[in-house]
């Protein structure tokens, strides 16, 4: 059924007939999230004037700013932001740029599409936990994994990824897991990308790089600006990948700000203080939102 | 508009999925770790439901998943678990908080007497059992006797860590991918700050002095930590720095260890044919000494509690009793055969000639336990029980941050003295914000 | 020789496939990995040649109910992600076609309702739906992620409503078309490829979502993370085993994904409707 098609179908004396006011399309939403999203937001801002600790009743009673300042004199707090954003940043750039690639490819009908494109977007269907496991123990450990394997068996030596470079392993998993998700969004938004228009560029000469810089990029930077900013925000979050292979060491060296959190909220059940390093946290985050909206992100709501 | 139709129907068939409720008979929740014991006790939960006409229903979760789910719950009281399983750390704080019911009248097929001393008591407070273990276990040396005799070395049954030290450097083969020792390296509270503690509390290190200070950066501390590290960097696997008990398991049981520190259970799993490649030749002796035999040794125990908010108190019981009794033992040796019985609680399981017959390392276990003492866990005197742990709710978090510092040593990010210096401030910290003691 | 046009296919499916192949490569490995025993999962390429065995299924069929945990991920994924799109919808159709200087204020608001990680807030939750008892039920959960998921519905639903010119919906107002059937009949044809997407997206990241999953339920709502989360132990080898659940896990939403992506057809040309 074509579009004017449909139009035709509908009343034809041509009034303006019902329109709902905008702010009944929006409140239900808006209104929910506000009121499920306060509560949490508020009682964190509580607590984290509060000293509690669930293991020890005895301890109430306000503290005043004791919980942030013993946060902000403590040095784990600045690895951990400073790790959050390169794990941050680094996922964001691999992401996007393996699933640009990925759309331009599968933008081509070659035979299997479909299944390829399956395929490529598999790894975004494991739990986050199992894929550490399976990248740590099965591919990456220089002994009895794939890779290590594979190293040998050409005369190299394999490379200890998680003494060596383990926050780089972190992000190569994380990357691994959310590349589907950026290619997703671009593959689908490639699907708007006006046939017609590639066409008569293509007919004007205009191949390969060139039409890429000149009509696709152009086209994607609103959908790949929306994905660096909600990978942004999620990416805040990551957590299970780094527990489970590297347990927020060595050192420091992979203990990002949700960590950090994880470590008061979960092992020292110190609510108070967990508290005060979420609201950092979300303060941190939205700086980088804001950064992020005035530079990279500018074209979200073009 | 079909299509819409079609869509409406099946969310409200979805709502309705969602807000549905399954009846419930006679029945208990019980929350546990996934280890072996724990899955041979689901699978024989059957037989129990049919003498006793109680359904159970199972929670399974990894160690560290289960206390935070458990501790969230016990905490808030809501009472999802009639039983749940705590550890050697958990119930004696449990205890002291009334979090968890009194097991002071179990009955007298119980035989509390039969219990053995040592695990008893990590799970009592002043007296009173809060938790019916099920399971114990301290730590072994464990090494491969064929590439000893061709060494020409012979492992005593009381090895010291000079010696250990000796030992790995001889038949340290790095081409032919054996390695001299394999240890806990992987950062964390229950990996390799599980091993470490043991090996600190041997060489005269403590946690905390009598007025709780710590002692994280003091001499003991760096002898035994530049000793691990150094005897890790020269003679331990690659990736030494992330590999928990599994991994140095796998190493171990595919050949590529020559020696291997870790908990007493793994004996049975490197016995098994079926689970390692080199189960002919694995030889075990008591974990190793150095200066002090007290907090010497590793040591662990799972038992069975009732949360305080539970509502099934006496049915929870009757549970408990069945499955931490002397007949259960015999049960599963029945299922399972005798090398898979729960190991370490009873002295009767170990006058148990089947037992004895079937698992050599029987009585080395049970030696390995009873030479711990939860309530003396250092030779100088502190103010904490503990065994490589110690009690107090602050440890899991300090014991987090400690094992990042050492894994950080350990992969020659820092320096052993960096790394434990900065363990001792944060650790300071820590213990001055919970009002252990002012500065 | 080939054509322009016959080269740049023939490049695009090579690299195409090499790049699919690549990402699938560590889920190949898992599933090969479940049907090894423990001992060969550990073995690295040496046991590339193995006899494979299903004990690890066998293993799991006798210690959990795969159907009951399957069916809690089924509803509540599917619930949340119904309830995030109808929710979403008609917000979205508000923003993209009758923008207010205040739009892009309100997106970056709901953005931000994502920034405090949920490990921060375990006990407040837990402690709300313990007082309307509501603890390991369905219902928690589809709360949870359907408000857990709402952000990046919109979101995406936004990215992709963007690409639907405005004319064809002012058009269809100009016909006398209601706000309903302009959603119904115009926008939601021209962006089935994104709402399919957009709810693939939010199924999966509901059913694989382990933390909430764990600490809101026990027994009688627990979905498949909480039966993969109990195969992983710190005290025994079960890498063969933890494959082999998390296939069964990963198995439904492949079969969805592979529904879902056949609506990523490019049928639609927008320059036509000129």
């Amino acid at each position: 059924m074509s579009i004017i098609h449909l139009s035709q179908g509908l009343d034809a004396s041509r009034r303006i007939s019902f329109q709902m006011p905008k702010w009944l399309l929006i409140m239900p939403c808006i209104g929910l999230l506000f009121v499920w999203t306060t509560f949490p937001l508020l009682t964190t801002i509580y607590y984290s004037f509060q000293r509690y600790n669930l293991l020890s009743p005895m301890m109430t009673g306000s503290a005043g700013i004791e919980n942030y300042a013993y946060l902000f004199t403590d040095p784990a707090l600045y690895a951990a932001i400073a790790n959050t954003l390169i794990l941050v940043g680094s996922v964001v750039f691999v992401t996007i740029a393996v699933g640009t690639l990925l759309a331009v490819l599968f933008d081509q009908d070659f035979p299997g599409r479909n299944i390829a494109r399956v395929l490529a977007i598999s790894p975004f269907f494991v739990m986050p936990t199992v894929a550490a496991l399976i990248w740590k123990n099965l591919l990456m450990h220089p002994i009895y994994g794939v890779f290590a394997s594979i190293a040998n068996s050409i005369g190299l030596a394999p490379v200890d990824w998680f003494t060596q470079w383990p926050l780089l392993s972190v992000v190569i998993i994380v990357s691994w897991q959310w590349i589907p998700f950026a290619a997703l969004i671009l593959i689908t938004a490639m699907q708007s990308l006006d046939g017609e228009q590639m066409e008569a560029a293509r007919m004007d000469g205009a191949r390969g790089i060139v039409a890429f810089r000149y009509i696709v990029l152009p086209f994607l930077a609103r959908p790949i600006a929306i994905v660096v900013l909600i990978e942004t925000i999620f990416l805040f979050s990551v957590f299970a990948e780094i527990l489970v292979t590297t347990g927020g060491g060595p050192g420091l060296e992979t203990t990002n700000l949700t960590y950090l959190i994880y470590i008061k909220a979960i092992l020292e059940w110190n609510i108070g203080g967990a508290s005060a390093a979420g609201i950092v946290s979300i303060v941190v985050a939205n700086v980088v939102a804001f950064i992020l909206v005035a530079t990279v992100a500018r074209n979200f709501a073009k | 508009m079909q299509k819409l139709l079609k869509m409406g129907l099946f969310s409200t068939f979805l709502a309705g999925m969602a807000f549905a409720n399954s009846a419930m008979a006679e029945s208990l929740t019980i929350a546990t770790v996934n280890n072996g014991d724990m899955v041979v006790m689901q699978k024989l939960s059957s037989q129990f439901t049919a003498e006793t006409g109680i359904d159970l229903s199972w929670v399974v979760l990894e160690e560290n998943v289960l206390n935070q789910r458990v501790t969230t719950d016990v905490a808030t009281g809501s009472g999802q678990f009639d039983v749940v399983t705590i550890g050697a750390y958990t119930t004696p704080i449990w205890g002291r908080l009334g979090w968890l019911t009194e097991l002071n009248d179990l009955g007298p097929d119980y035989d509390t007497d039969d219990v053995l001393p040592t695990v008893k008591t990590a799970l009592s407070v002043d007296g009173k059992m809060y938790a019916s273990p099920f399971y114990a276990e301290s730590s072994f040396t464990f090494y491969r006797k064929n590439l000893f005799e061709k060494a020409g070395l012979t492992m005593p049954e009381q090895p010291t860590y000079a010696q250990i030290a000796e030992f790995a450097a001889k038949v340290n083969d790095k081409a032919n991918g054996v390695y001299g020792i394999c240890l806990r390296g992987k950062a964390g509270v229950g990996e390799n700050v599980s091993y470490l503690g043991a090996v600190i509390n041997t060489f005269g290190g403590r946690w905390f002095d009598e007025s709780w200070k710590p002692e994280l950066n003091s001499e003991p501390w760096k002898k035994a930590v530049g000793f691990y590290v150094d005897l890790l960097q020269k003679y331990g696997p690659p990736g030494a720095s992330s590999n928990g008990f599994n991994e140095n398991l796998a190493l171990f049981s595919t050949g590529h260890c020559a020696m291997w520190i870790d908990a007493t259970v793994a004996a049975g799993m490197l016995f098994d044919p079926k689970k390692s490649s080199v189960s002919k030749d694995v030889g075990y002796v008591q974990s190793p000494l150095q200066d002090h035999a007290e907090g010497a040794r590793s040591f662990w125990s799972w038992g069975l509690g009732i949360p305080a908010s539970s509502k099934k108190v006496e049915l929870a019981k009757r549970f408990i009793v069945w499955a931490t009794s002397k007949d259960y033992i015999k049960r599963v040796a029945a299922s399972e055969g005798w090398v898979a019985i729960p190991p370490g609680t009873r002295f009767s399981t170990y006058k148990l000639p089947e037992y004895l017959a079937a698992a050599p390392f029987a009585e080395p276990t049970l030696k390995a336990i009873l030479s711990v003492d939860t309530t003396e866990p250092n030779y100088r005197p502190v103010p904490y029980i503990g065994a490589h742990y110690v009690v107090i709710p602050e440890f899991q978090a300090i014991g987090s941050t400690l094992g990042q510092m050492i894994a950080g040593a350990l992969t020659g990010g820092s320096t052993v003295d960096e790394a434990l210096d900065q363990a001792q401030s944060s650790t300071e910290r820590m213990m001055q914000q919970a009002g252990y003691y002012n500065n | 020789m080939l054509s322009a046009r016959q080269r740049t296919t023939l490049y695009s499916g090579i690299a195409g496939w090499t790049l699919a192949l690549c990402l699938f490569f560590p889920i190949f490995w898992m599933l090969v990995t479940s049907f090894k025993t423990e001992a060969e999962a550990i073995g690295g390429m040496n046991s590339l040649f193995f006899v494979p065995t299903l004990e690890n299924y066998t293993a799991i069929n006798e210690r959990a109910n795969y159907a009951s945990y399957l069916l809690n991920s089924v509803v509540v994924s599917f619930t949340a992600t119904v309830l995030a799109l109808a929710i979403a919808l008609p917000t979205v159709y508000s923003m993209v076609f009758f923008p207010t200087g205040r739009t892009k204020d309100v997106l970056m608001w709901i953005l931000s309702t994502k920034m405090l990680p949920p490990v921060g807030v375990l006990v407040p939750i837990y402690l709300m739906f313990k007082s309307v008892h509501l603890i390991d039920s369905r219902a928690a959960l589809i709360v949870v992620y359907t408000f857990g998921n709402l952000p990046i519905v919109v979101w995406m639903l936004y990215s992709f409503f963007k690409d639907v010119p405005g004319e064809i919906i002012e058009a269809s107002r100009m016909d006398g078309a209601t706000t309903l059937q302009q959603i119904r009949l115009i926008l939601v044809p021209l962006t089935l490829p994104g709402i399919a997407s957009t709810g693939l997206l939010s199924v999966i990241l509901c059913w694989n979502e382990a933390f909430w999953s764990i600490n809101l339920t026990s027994t009688a709502a627990a979905p498949l993370t909480s039966l993969v989360a109990s195969f992983s132990s710190p005290e025994g080898l079960f890498w063969a085993k933890l494959s082999a659940v998390s296939s069964l896990a990963v198995a439904p939403i492949i079969l969805f994904g592979w529904i879902t992506q056949k609506q990523l057809v490019r049928g639609l040309t927008f320059g036509a409707v000129k």
